[in-house]
């Protein structure tokens, strides 16, 4: 498949260097979207975390052990592993700035996109959604609510997307020039520490473009191919060294450096 | 009218009871499997072992291998109605009922596999031209059909229902046409075996299985194309034998099983020259270039040692591709039938290792290895698949004449 362009591009800096690992973002994301909570969560490969939360170690001994934790929204690939395997097109890659899109009632469950995904950003409802008694007057009634037996995954909260876009129009503002912070993920809005920015990486006004462009920053499996719109960001060799499967003769790891 | 005047023309079958008793004791599969297919189907698949690592396990291993195995029938078809080589008409209707119930076994499994199992036609009503998936669900059920059609005649065949006029000119004009079937079925065939391999292929995101393109497929839609073919034939023959062993009759002359045999070791000796150069490019070529090492792919104790990558390769590919291409060995039915057998099972653990070793393997660096191990439900589900084809293939037996030689061979 070819490399998709589009005239916007969302995107996201994680900043490796100040998450603590708290677990804002994941708890936001799964309020913001209505992951239902799960009956039995024994299960940790059961679970629907559209923002897991990596721990990451340098693999040294106390007192040079150093941890990082990496939180992993979907990737948003501009080459998705996914999409392009989907026998029924229930996710593309699309014009919304970019965002791998799933269509809930179209996907089968053949579960062969999550096969695909090298980052484990896909999850599939193994059981009908639960929900508690009252907590139907917490869902976001812009979010569908998944059935039983389809596949989902993280979409940069595009619920926020078409908000934004809708109050540009009606104060006659461009919608596909969307000022910075006029649309954010409720994982970027949440985190206490600022680590994660949001943005247009195709402004150069945008934050989120100066930060991906640094040299400190790097994606996650970059020599796959895959593209990510996601970029990670940290000043320690060994974390971004972690962002690719490197080979001994190989060390440096991290795409800028 | 006595059940006896169902069995095809002058031969012997087992008592009535005796048979029944059979059908029985494949019953308690049917049923154990039937209520996990309801359990499946009712409460969906969060009641297997799969799960967002293995979204694919035992099921999709299951469907591919005997989607190999049953690859006796196209690939007999075409040798015998395409390439006309005459001795394989004793066997074509068992690799036929062999390939049917291959086939329409993966599809009920699939049915239960997927998480919306009413919305299976979407495949047809939203394809996407891009997903080898989409070819694979296609053909696999234009080629099921081929099959029912190739099956249908066998059961008019029946003696009493060819008493039928109009039942016996139409399997008289379906055996007119089977040429047609055979190369339809081939085409087919062929396609959606190399899909499946292609569904692999282009798992970029996966090193253990990702393969670069020749052409718009990836090396493993021809590797997979030649392994079934490989497989299939020597597959037909050991059903053969099987079924001898269980009855007690000689069913096709041994002269026709080594035939199989000799083909299945040509296809095999052809394949393995392929696999291994595959492999070794892979490992040199592949991997260093996704940053990993041979050595990253496999892990003993999750498992996936490499001890599948040897037995694979070497003794049940090489070993029997040897066995099967030397006349000494093809002789001695011991041998030809341990051939075919790890020639089989080489093709079932390469389905696997493709399946969920692929799953296993941690892509990210921080990430780690899984194990995956089936439970009741899918063991349920699939051995009721195994059962069925059990079920199907006795009642052909007894009521079809599908061994043209059984009576010659019985004299
Ligand atoms: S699980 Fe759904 S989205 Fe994923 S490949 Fe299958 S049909 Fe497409």
């Amino acid at each position: 498949m070819q490399h998709m362009e589009f005239k916007v591009k969302w995107g996201m800096v994680i900043d490796l260097d100040k998450c603590t690992g708290c677990g804002a973002c994941s708890i936001a994301c799964r309020a913001e979207n209505n992951i239902p909570p799960m009956q039995d969560a024994s299960n940790k490969l059961r679970t629907t975390d559209w923002m897991n939360i990596y721990e990451l170690s340098n693999g040294k001994k106390f007192p040079d052990l150093e941890i990082a934790y990496l939180p992993r929204p979907c990737m948003q690939c501009g080459k998705p592993s996914c999409s392009t395997v989907c026998p029924v097109v229930a996710t593309t890659k699309d014009e919304e700035g970019g965002i791998v899109s799933q269509v809930y009632p179209r996907c089968i469950g053949c579960r062969y996109c999550m096969a695909a995904c090298p980052y484990h950003a896909r999850y599939f409802n193994w059981f009908d959604p639960i929900w508690p008694e009252g907590m139907e007057k917490t869902l976001t009634p812009y979010v569908s609510a998944r059935p039983r037996g389809v596949v989902e995954k993280c979409t940069f909260c595009h619920h926020r997307f078409n908000a934004a876009k809708e109050q540009a129009r009606m104060s006659g503002a461009d919608p596909l020039d969307l000022p910075e912070d006029a649309y954010i993920p409720a994982c970027a809005e949440v985190c206490p520490t600022g680590a994660i920015v949001f943005g247009n990486l195709k402004n150069p006004e945008h934050r989120v473009a100066k930060l991906a462009a640094s040299k400190y920053a790097f994606r996650l499996l970059a020599r796959l191919g895959t593209d990510p719109q996601v970029y990670y960001y940290s000043k320690r060799d060994w974390v971004r060294q972690l962002g690719d499967n490197y080979l001994q003769k190989e060390l440096k790891g991290g795409e800028h450096v | 009218m006595s059940e006896r005047e169902f069995w095809p023309e002058g031969v012997e079958r087992c008592d009535l009871g005796k048979f029944l008793a059979w059908l029985g004791f494949i019953s308690i599969f049917l049923v154990w499997g039937a209520y996990g297919a309801y359990k499946v189907l009712g409460t969906g698949i969060g009641v297997t072992a799969l799960d967002n690592y293995f979204g694919f396990g035992l099921w999709i291993t299951f469907d591919l291998a005997v989607i190999a195995l049953g690859a006796g029938a196209f690939f007999s078809g075409f040798l015998r109605y395409i390439m006309r080589i005459d001795e394989l008409k004793n066997i074509i209707n068992l690799a036929v009922i062999v390939g049917f119930l291959c086939y329409s076994g993966a599809m009920l499994i699939l049915v239960l596999d997927i998480g919306q199992p009413l919305r299976a036609w979407f495949g047809y009503w939203h394809p996407n031209v891009h997903s080898m998936l989409t070819e694979v669900i296609f053909c696999i059920t234009c080629y099921c059909t081929v099959l029912i059609i190739e099956y249908v005649p066998l059961i008019l065949e029946n003696r009493q229902i060819a008493k039928n006029r109009f039942c016996h000119h139409l399997a008289h004009n379906f055996h007119v046409y089977m040429p047609l079937f055979a190369g339809i079925g081939t085409f087919l065939s062929t396609f959606h075996q190399g899909s499946l391999g292609g569904m692999y292929g282009v798992l970029f995101g996966r090193p253990f299985v990702f393969r670069e393109g020749f052409f718009i497929w990836p090396w493993t839609f021809f590797l997979f194309v030649a392994s079934a073919i490989a497989s299939g034939p020597a597959f037909t023959m050991l059903c053969a034998t099987f079924m001898e062993t269980i009855t007690g009759r000689k069913l096709v002359s041994y002269e026709t099983k080594k035939l199989m045999g000799k083909i299945a070791g040509l296809l095999l000796c052809f394949y393995m020259f392929f696999k291994i150069l595959d492999t070794y490019a892979w490992a040199k070529g592949i991997l260093p270039g996704m940053g990993l090492t041979f050595d990253q792919m496999y892990n003993s104790a999750a498992g996936y040692g490499k001890t599948w990558l040897w037995v694979e390769l070497f003794w049940c590919g090489v070993i029997p591709a040897i066995m099967l291409v030397t006349p000494a060995v093809r002789n001695r039915p011991a041998l030809l039938y341990t051939a075919a057998i790890l020639d089989c099972v080489g093709i079932v653990i390469n389905r696997f290792v493709f399946t969920v070793q692929a799953l296993a393997i941690p892509v990210m660096p921080f990430d780690q290895w899984f194990s995956y191990a089936p439970n009741w439900a899918e063991w349920s589900t699939s051995l009721m698949i195994i059962a069925y084809g059990f079920l199907v293939m006795s009642l052909s037996y007894r009521y079809l004449p599908i061994f043209p030689q059984e009576r010659a061979l019985n004299r």
